[in-house]
């Protein structure tokens, strides 16, 4: 982990859904080429994190730098423009677009993305249905592609939200695959996921969340140590 | 003895004062005939009534009915034809003028209600469009032309509403009781229910009412009273045409209760007098009035939704919050 | 020639109905398609569009009267007058009253047209004027059992173009990818980088032109009047109903079904035939509320 300054730093974030405040100050810090997980209770405000820092939660204050620069006032569609990817907990498949224009819909933002062969070559499964309609895939099969469509877009940042949500093992272990992959070749990820063993795998970082704030950050190297204090907040 | 807290005293006040002001205003529509045209007045609280009943259906069930012209022409038709042409007094053509508006709220309603929100909206504006199109062929109606020369009988075999002042008071007596009803409605349990239906009709359902005939209730109850108030002007124009059964008007109906304020009770009585004062003013100069109206309705939805008697009451209750707080 | 007859009905009578049904259903599946793609991304019924089926007529008939443009030109200038109109309203008022409740778009809406309405009414009363079918369209063929005016069969033709080359646009193409996902899920896909309050506005303006278009279509057929949108469009909201605004598709085909419908009734129970389209809607309302094609209920 190098101390040079952070790619996505979020400082005092509170958000609002209508009246509800949802997060009261949240502070974090994610390095290029990082790989940071959020853990935390259901409810404490891990998506709502990282729907605040896209900018789909308009009611928000404190402040969003990545690469130096503001996101708090840009327009909604401003955030992926800066180069941040999106994989949202529901996976946001569209259910009247097929596999293929699903995959081709978020519009590139960067150079170095990936082409859709390239992509197809590295999700078979998914160039076999490219021209079914997205809503007759499988759970694990959604998931795939919501990651896959970010890769052609040339994010070099990405926000996963519980990726192996309602999954089976097998499809566990090849997300956990995927994710090693883009980790080696230099993504950066936040990534809130429950499964903190999943996780673990991949992770440089872990923060803790409780109540809408960060309470705890710690390296993976004092995971071990923790596990007692992580089962107690969590409750698993 | 619980003791009168500042807020409690406060409330009391706040209804005293609001009864004064009821009181007064009811003295004043006594005295109006002496200072101003009857006539104009007279089709003011028809047009109020007419008003009212529509904010019944979308101030308090959250139903934008895009129909009530079919209700309020209607009943102007059925009872204009029992006073002209089978000579009934005055009570009876207006308690078929009432019957025959609910018969047909009724019917419009049991269709509409089975979409909601703006497809309830739409249906209503067909069925009425409907109904248009049966006044403008049926024998009854007389076509183009409409039933003209509608006498105004003998009200009770007793008051001759051919007088300029028995007829106002008729009017305005009709008017109270409308009004008087629609408030306890409004304030009785069904009411709550309504709103309640309104706020949130999910939640409703899961209660276990059984919203569909709240609704249905809602609806004839709303489409009485708008008949009421064209049986009304059916006496007192003494005719009945296809502009009052016209989507034009269904329209004019919405824009007296938007402008006025959906959910008060006086707001649509304030929108129907300044858009019946509008009218007039407009009727003798060269600006069309549909563009005036299509002018004020574009205007209040983007900016002015709570109307002028809703924005009265934020800028009240604004100000006792922060009076509260000093 | 012999007079064949079917159910006691002239066969040239029954068919020439039967066109004239073909052609408003052609109009009632123009228009109905408009307010379904703008119903669909913006969830606003849009009141004006029989105003702006009147605009398309009225460019075209003022195209011609004070520049002499003529009936080819009209076609592609009279949609995009209306569909630039579209994208100025979408852009100074509608945008504001997204995510408010959607009764809110009817009535403003419903307010535009009667402005619309009103403005061409005060200058051209309420007459309507005449509008030349283009010379190359002009006459018919005769078709032995009946006679078939060129430019009657060039509407329908031009409508089933413009239907299905709309419904393919949407279904097919990038572009139609955008709205159908924006549909589904407007903020994610704005999330992804599309700039979705862009794609609200050139919908409008593509509902607002399809509507132009079907006016400067209809001037040579009906009279070119200020009131010509306004009963037209109470009768689309009904196809609408009918159809359910699930599907491009189901609005199309909604459309000239009940403007065939129509034209039935006309033949065997005319006094019927302006409220036969409101009367399926009841039934239709009774056996199956969401549409025949509708998703929602």
């Amino acid at each position: 982990m190098t101390s040079s300054n952070p790619l996505l730093a979020v400082r005092g974030l509170h958000a609002w859904y209508g009246e509800s405040h949802a997060l009261h100050g949240v502070d974090l810090d994610v390095h290029e080429g990082e790989t940071v997980t959020l853990l935390g209770r259901n409810g404490v405000g891990k998506t709502t994190t990282l729907r605040a820092i896209m900018g789909l939660i308009r009611k928000r204050t404190g402040a969003i730098t990545f690469r130096g620069a503001d996101l708090m006032h840009l327009p909604l569609h401003g955030t992926a423009r800066a180069g941040i990817g999106f994989v949202p907990e529901e996976r946001g498949i569209f259910v009247t677009l097929t596999v293929d224009e699903n995959l081709v819909l978020p519009p590139v933002v960067a150079k170095g993305g990936m082409s859709v062969e390239d992509i197809f070559s590295l999700f078979p499964h998914l160039k076999a249905r490219r021209n079914s309609p997205g809503g007759k895939l499988s759970g694990g099969e959604q998931q795939m592609l919501a990651i896959a469509r970010m890769l052609r877009t040339g994010v070099r940042t990405l926000l996963l939200d519980e990726p192996t949500e309602g999954l089976a093992p097998v499809i566990v272990q090849r997300i956990g695959e995927l994710l090693a992959t883009l980790k080696k070749s230099g993504m950066t990820i936040l990534l809130v996921e429950q499964n903190f063993r999943f996780a673990s795998r991949i992770a440089d970082r872990f923060y803790l969340m409780e109540h809408g704030k960060v309470t705890a950050g710690f390296p993976v190297s004092e995971l071990e140590q923790r596990m007692d204090e992580l089962h107690a907040v969590l409750g698993v | 003895m619980a003791e009168m807290t500042e807020s409690n005293a406060r409330k009391a006040a706040s209804v005293r004062v609001e009864w004064i002001l009821i009181a007064l205003a009811i003295i004043g529509l006594a005295a109006a005939p002496f200072f101003i045209y009857p006539l104009f007045i007279m089709k003011m609280l028809c047009f109020a009534l007419f008003a009212s009943a529509f904010n019944l259906l979308i101030g308090y069930t959250g139903l934008l009915s895009f129909g009530h012209a079919a209700f309020f022409g209607g009943a102007a038709y059925f009872t204009a034809h029992a006073m002209k042409v089978w000579g009934w007094p005055p009570e009876a053509g207006i308690l078929l003028g009432v019957l025959g508006a609910a018969l047909l709220g009724a019917v419009m309603g049991f269709f509409a209600i089975r979409r909601q929100g703006i497809y309830f909206a739409m249906i209503t504006l067909a069925l009425s469009q409907m109904f248009f199109f049966f006044c403008l062929q049926a024998e009854f109606t007389n076509g183009e032309d409409g039933i003209q020369g509608v006498p105004r009988g003998t009200l009770f075999g007793l008051f001759n509403l051919h007088e300029p002042l028995a007829i106002y008071y008729f009017v305005l007596a009709i008017f109270l009781l409308g009004v008087a009803a629609i408030w306890r409605i409004v304030n009785s349990p069904f009411g709550m229910i309504l709103r309640s239906i309104r706020e949130n009709e999910n939640r409703a359902i899961s209660l276990g009412y059984s919203v569909a005939n709240y609704k249905l209730a809602a609806f004839v109850m709303s489409a009485a009273l708008a008949g009421l108030a064209g049986a009304l002007k059916a006496i007192v124009f003494q005719f009945a045409t296809l502009t009052d059964v016209a989507w034009q008007m269904s329209g004019e109906v919405i824009l007296m209760t938007l402008l006025g304020g959906i959910g008060t009770m006086i707001g649509p009585i304030v929108g129907a007098g300044l858009v019946v004062a509008l009218q007039n003013t407009l009727a003798t100069s060269d600006f069309p009035v549909t563009i005036a109206t299509g002018l004020i309705f574009m205007a209040c939805v983007l900016v002015f939704r709570r109307g002028i008697v809703g924005e009265i009451y934020a800028w009240l209750a604004r100000r006792q919050k922060s009076n509260g707080r000093s | 020639m012999t007079m064949t007859m079917i159910f006691g009905i002239p066969i040239q009578a029954l068919l020439g109905q039967l066109l004239v049904g073909l052609i408003n259903g052609s109009f009632y599946a123009m228009l109905s398609l408009g307010l379904a793609i703008i119903f669909g991304l913006l969830r606003i019924i849009n009141f004006a569009h029989g105003a702006q089926y009147m605009l398309g007529a009225f460019a075209g008939y003022l195209l011609l009267s004070y520049l002499g443009v003529g009936f080819w030109a009209a076609l592609i200038l009279a949609p995009l007058i209306v569909g630039l109109l579209g994208i100025v309203i979408e852009r100074l008022a509608l945008s504001r009253l997204y995510g408010i409740d959607p009764l809110y778009g009817l009535l403003f809406t419903f307010g535009l047209a009667l402005v619309l309405e009103g403005v061409f009414r005060y200058y051209y009363g309420v007459s309507g004027n005449p509008y030349a079918v283009p010379p190359l369209l002009a006459g018919g063929t005769n078709l032995g059992f009946m006679f078939l005016p060129n430019y009657r069969a060039f509407v329908v033709i031009a409508s089933l173009v413009v239907c299905l080359g709309t419904w393919l646009a949407i279904e097919k193409t990038k572009f139609g990818s955008y709205l159908r996902a924006a549909t589904e899920n407007p903020s994610l896909v704005q999330a992804f980088g599309v700039n979705v309050p862009l794609l609200l506005t050139l919908t409008y303006g593509l509902g607002s032109a399809l509507a132009g278009l079907a006016g400067i279509l209809a001037a040579p057929v009906y009279q070119v009047s200020p009131l010509m949108g306004s009963n037209l469009i109470i009768v689309v909201f009904a196809v609408v109903v009918v159809g359910g605004m699930g599907s491009i598709l189901g609005a199309i085909v909604t459309g000239y079904m009940l403007g065939l419908a129509e034209g039935l009734t006309k033949v065997f129970y005319p006094e019927a035939s302006n409220i036969v389209i409101f009367v399926i809607m009841a039934i239709v309302l009774l056996v199956r509320p969401a549409g025949l094609f509708g998703k929602d209920a």
